[in-house]
């Protein structure tokens, strides 16, 4: 038992976080920020969060992740780092000739108090910064929030520097995505003009998350939101923001900035959440939604209906960010299952808000999000009542053996597993995939655990 | 053809043996904006300590430090798993402000209660340098109460690179030895600094030394435990692997308590067969210690070496690429990949200092390009000049050369196979061999012409070679 120091009392903790439900802001602004055309990520501080976040990033995406750094010393420590910042930004465009350098902070540069714009400001005056290039910003001290709010931040970011209003709408919609997968962006951009609807998406990570072999390494992938377009995006129609932690921020400052109307929506994980945001966007751009769509939701329905005893009753453990949980929750419950502990590290009062809707057929449900809602309480549950399926990031595989659980890989770091980057969660044939998943973790069990007498070919 | 652009601050830290007698430049900060490979402080005290598996390891700062550092390098235990778990005192705003002394209290306290460990380590982060939390004061108060060694670990992560952090893991490591008795230990006996039991190396290690009659006090750290640290002053010699992480408490053993130390390596035939013989020649009062090293060397190498020169035959003259993060490793791994027929043409580290780069240099051809703190375009311009078949590197490394079309070998955190020792070497050459000769390099456009032309036929490029490793838009 790996996890065999995890004791089956729960007792409250008021001061310990043991086995994270989440991980710092900055990685979530460097993630964002890779998802803005030629963009450079850039980490104000020290050199190891930048390393931290490339190798997580990396290991998740199986992909070259490129950002740069400000390598804080001690000297940096005591005098802010204003010099470094400066030293860099001018190597940046020296070296790497990236369109956007997007500089996060970390909870160093935060707390000696660097006055980023400030900086960048000084770096103009001097001539470090060329012409027709940015630097950008998002403050994303590590001791707030969640590798979420980094992400929201660093959107927000997008939309403060570039977004602009010209007072003539463009008949297009903006599309906030949400810290999901690039697979996911690219199936929320094909959904978008399979209905007729021309889109902006930011950030939009595939075609550089996703890059394919060219033999070439290659500093920036083909992918990304231009600056042309995050300009363009304060004339579009309405903003679509997916998910309330990571995009909503951005899509109100959007709506006091540009006056674009703002639409807050679930990720669309599942089929309702897909619905709504089909509706949506049917309603807000005057479209109706083609045949092609019906059929394929009706694929979904389909596939839902043949597996229905499958499903039923099943008892789901489930841990990550709140944008993914809520709707993923309420598909386990569409479709008959039982969501029973549901855990963020992420704060926001949202979350608090939502769940009990959402698991209000599921009066044994527990939810917790927090500092001290982790992966190690998740577990104290399941020891104390057990669970069916586990679904989470690679983490969960130390509850997953111990507890003899299997392990739906969901959310953000999988570590070891492929498909993520490829096939999405999103949309009705991401939902197909997703039931494709429940069911294999299920049935795979079943085949090897069942006795040799009830072994049985067909399900 | 876009030309990489090397900084003229950088142009130091790169040479080409044969080129002059430049010396090398070094041990520098990386230089601000740059794509730097490294870590920090806090990195190298994590990776050294965590592998001690019944202490209590508590990250103090915000939660991303312990988040990333969660079992990432896979160190095994034969015993406790305590290390697995993540323990942080997830500093918030709150405490940024008022100080986080209390929480750090609280959390060691709450820890030790519930877990018992033998000794807890807490490891300041950045924040806390700034913050300034007593952090000795709170140990020491905490050690006094529950009565174990509880040692603070300073690795705040501005304060230098992670060699630093080499320092103060190993100033931690020398405050836990010597705390107990070390009666009743061989004559002939050693401790086993710097292996980290990433897949089990210690293990084997372990019982070549075994088999020689020589008794292992303590593994420091990989599958490491507190009491064996404690006592390990009892040992007669300390064998110090990874050069870089543990010299520092070799020599505090040696002026403390007259421990002489070796520096060897366990990787590859000739270096492995020498830390045994080492070993050995320290012991000549028991003859027999050295028979037994020569029978073990002997056997292990007879049983190698015909399936190595099958991988040695196919491998030969295939040219590697080496950057990996100390450069002892790397002097082991251009022997290693020597013995397989390949050649060295380019090898890097991220902390060499100035003797290591000179007998990098010694030990590698003519042509071999000699490069510290690489970062990626740089590596890929090089690896592309060279035409190289396989790059071994680490987790940052490993996309890159996939995404070139080279083979690739993992030598640091994500190996899965023991590449230490004898039946080390064969995993190694088995893996190298299966990556390099792998089919699937015929579809990769840096080399398969044959397999490209069908798809292209009609465009503009079709016929030319599309194969340009390098490329950075303008």
């Amino acid at each position: 038992m790996l996890l065999r120091h995890t004791p089956k009392e729960v007792k409250e903790r008021e001061a310990l976080t043991i086995n994270p439900a989440k991980t710092c802001q900055p990685i979530g602004a460097m993630y964002a920020a890779l998802g803005i055309h030629n963009c450079l990520p850039h980490s104000h501080g020290s050199q190891g969060c930048c390393s931290y976040h490339r190798s997580m990033l990396t290991r998740h995406y199986k992909e070259p992740v490129m950002a740069t750094t400000s390598s804080f010393t001690e000297g940096s420590a005591v005098f802010g780092g204003q010099a470094n910042l400066l030293a860099a930004v001018e190597n940046i465009f020296a070296l790497y000739k990236p369109d956007v350098i997007a500089v996060h902070t970390t909870c160093l540069s935060e707390t000696i108090g660097d006055d980023i714009p400030q900086i960048v400001s000084k770096a103009v005056e001097e001539g470090k910064v060329p012409p027709g290039k940015f630097v950008i910003h998002a403050n994303t001290p590590s001791y707030i929030g969640s590798h979420v709010t980094g992400f929201a931040n660093m959107v927000k970011g997008m939309v403060k520097y570039f977004s602009v209003r010209t007072g003539v709408k463009d008949n297009q919609v903006n599309i906030i995505p949400g810290w999901v997968e690039p697979s996911d962006m690219r199936e929320i951009k094909r959904l978008t003009a399979e209905m007729g609807v021309k889109s902006i998406m930011f950030p939009d990570t595939s075609e550089i998350m996703d890059s394919p072999q060219t033999g070439k390494f290659e500093m920036y992938g083909k992918g990304g939101v231009t600056i042309d377009e995050l300009r363009a995006s304060g004339d579009s129609i309405a903003t679509l923001a997916m998910g309330h932690e990571a995009s909503v921020p951005a899509g109100e400052l959007l709506d006091s900035k540009c006056k674009v109307k703002l639409y807050e929506l679930d990720v669309p994980i599942g089929l309702k959440a897909t619905d709504r945001f089909i509706k949506t966007l049917s309603d807000v751009m005057n479209v109706p939604v083609p045949e092609s769509i019906e059929r394929e939701r009706g694929r979904l329905v389909d596939i839902l209906t043949d597996n229905e005893q499958y499903f039923y009753n099943k008892r789901v453990a489930l841990y990550g960010d709140p944008d993914q949980l809520i709707p993923m929750c309420e598909f386990l419950v569409d479709i008959g299952m039982r969501p029973v502990y549901v855990v963020t590290g992420t704060p926001g009062k949202y979350f608090a808000a939502r769940m009990p809707e959402v698991l209000k057929d599921i009066p044994e449900a527990k939810f917790r999000q927090g500092p001290q809602a982790d992966m190690f309480l998740v577990h104290q549950w399941i020891k104390n009542e057990p669970v069916d399926l586990l679904i989470g990031n690679t983490w969960g595989k130390y509850i997953a053996r111990d507890e003899n659980v299997p392990l739906i890989r969901f959310g953000f770091p999988i570590m070891d597993r492929v498909g993520h980057s490829y096939f999405p969660n999103v949309g009705y044939t991401g939902a197909i995939r997703l039931i494709e998943k429940l069911l294999n973790a299920i049935l795979d069990k079943r085949d090897r655990e069942a006795p040799e007498e009830k072994f049985e070919l067909m399900f | 053809m876009p030309e990489v652009r090397i900084l003229k601050e950088r142009e130091r830290q790169i040479l080409r043996k044969g080129s002059g007698d430049q010396d090398m430049a070094c041990e520098q900060k990386s230089l601000a904006g740059s794509v730097s490979q490294r870590a920090c402080v806090f990195c190298g005290s994590r990776v050294v300590l965590y592998p001690i598996a019944d202490a209590l390891h508590l990250v103090h700062g915000p939660v991303g430090c312990a988040a990333y550092t969660w079992d990432i390098r896979g160190s095994l235990s034969s015993g406790a798993q305590l290390h697995r778990l993540s323990f942080s005192t997830d500093i918030q705003e709150k405490e940024v402000i008022f100080g986080g002394g209390e929480k750090l209290y609280a959390a060691l306290s709450e820890l030790i209660d519930a877990y018992h460990p033998k000794a807890a380590f807490v490891y300041s982060t950045c924040i806390v340098g700034l913050i300034g939390d007593d952090v000795n004061a709170i140990c020491k108060r905490v050690a006094r109460e529950k009565e174990i060694p509880v040692l603070p670990v300073h690795s705040e992560g501005f304060k230098g690179t992670k060699k630093d952090g080499y320092q103060a893991a190993c100033d931690a490591l020398a405050r836990l030895v010597g705390t107990r008795s070390p009666e009743g230990i061989s004559p002939f006996s050693i401790n086993i600094l710097g292996d980290f039991n990433l897949a089990g190396e210690i293990w084997m290690i372990r019982k070549y030394y075994e088999d020689m009659g020589i008794q292992v006090v303590a593994t420091v750290t990989g599958d490491g435990r507190v009491d064996d640290i404690c006592k390990s002053h009892g040992a007669r010699l300390n064998v110090v692997q990874c050069s870089g992480s543990m010299t520092k408490l070799a020599e505090h053993m040696k002026q403390r308590y007259g421990i002489p130390y070796i520096k060897v390596s366990y990787f590859g035939v000739e270096d492995m067969a020498d830390a045994l013989y080492k070993v050995a020649e320290h012991f000549p009062e028991n003859p027999k210690i050295l028979t037994r090293a020569k029978d073990i060397v002997r056997q292990e190498v007879q049983a190698l070496m015909p399936e190595l020169k099958r991988y040695a035959q196919a491998l030969q003259g295939k040219k590697a690429a080496i950057y990996v993060g100390g450069s002892f490793k790397a002097f082991s791994l251009v022997r290693a990949l020597r013995l397989l027929g390949m050649k060295t043409v380019l090898a890097g580290s991220q902390t060499g200092n100035k003797s290591d780069y000179e007998q990098l240099k010694e030990l590698c051809d003519e042509g071999t390009i000699i490069i510290d703190d690489a970062n990626p375009l740089e590596l890929s311009k090089f690896v592309k000049e060279k035409d190289v078949d396989l790059l071994i590197g680490g987790v940052k490394e490993r996309p890159i050369a996939y995404k070139l079309g080279l083979g690739f070998c993992d030598h640091n955190h994500e190996r899965k196979e023991a590449l230490a020792g004898f039946t080390g070497m064969l995993n190694f050459a088995r893996e190298v061999y299966s990556s390099v000769m792998s089919p699937v390099w015929r579809f990769a456009p840096r080399r398969g012409g044959e397999y490209r032309s069908s798809l292209s036929i009609g465009r503009e490029d079709h016929g030319q070679r599309i194969s340009e490793p390098f490329c950075c838009h303008s």
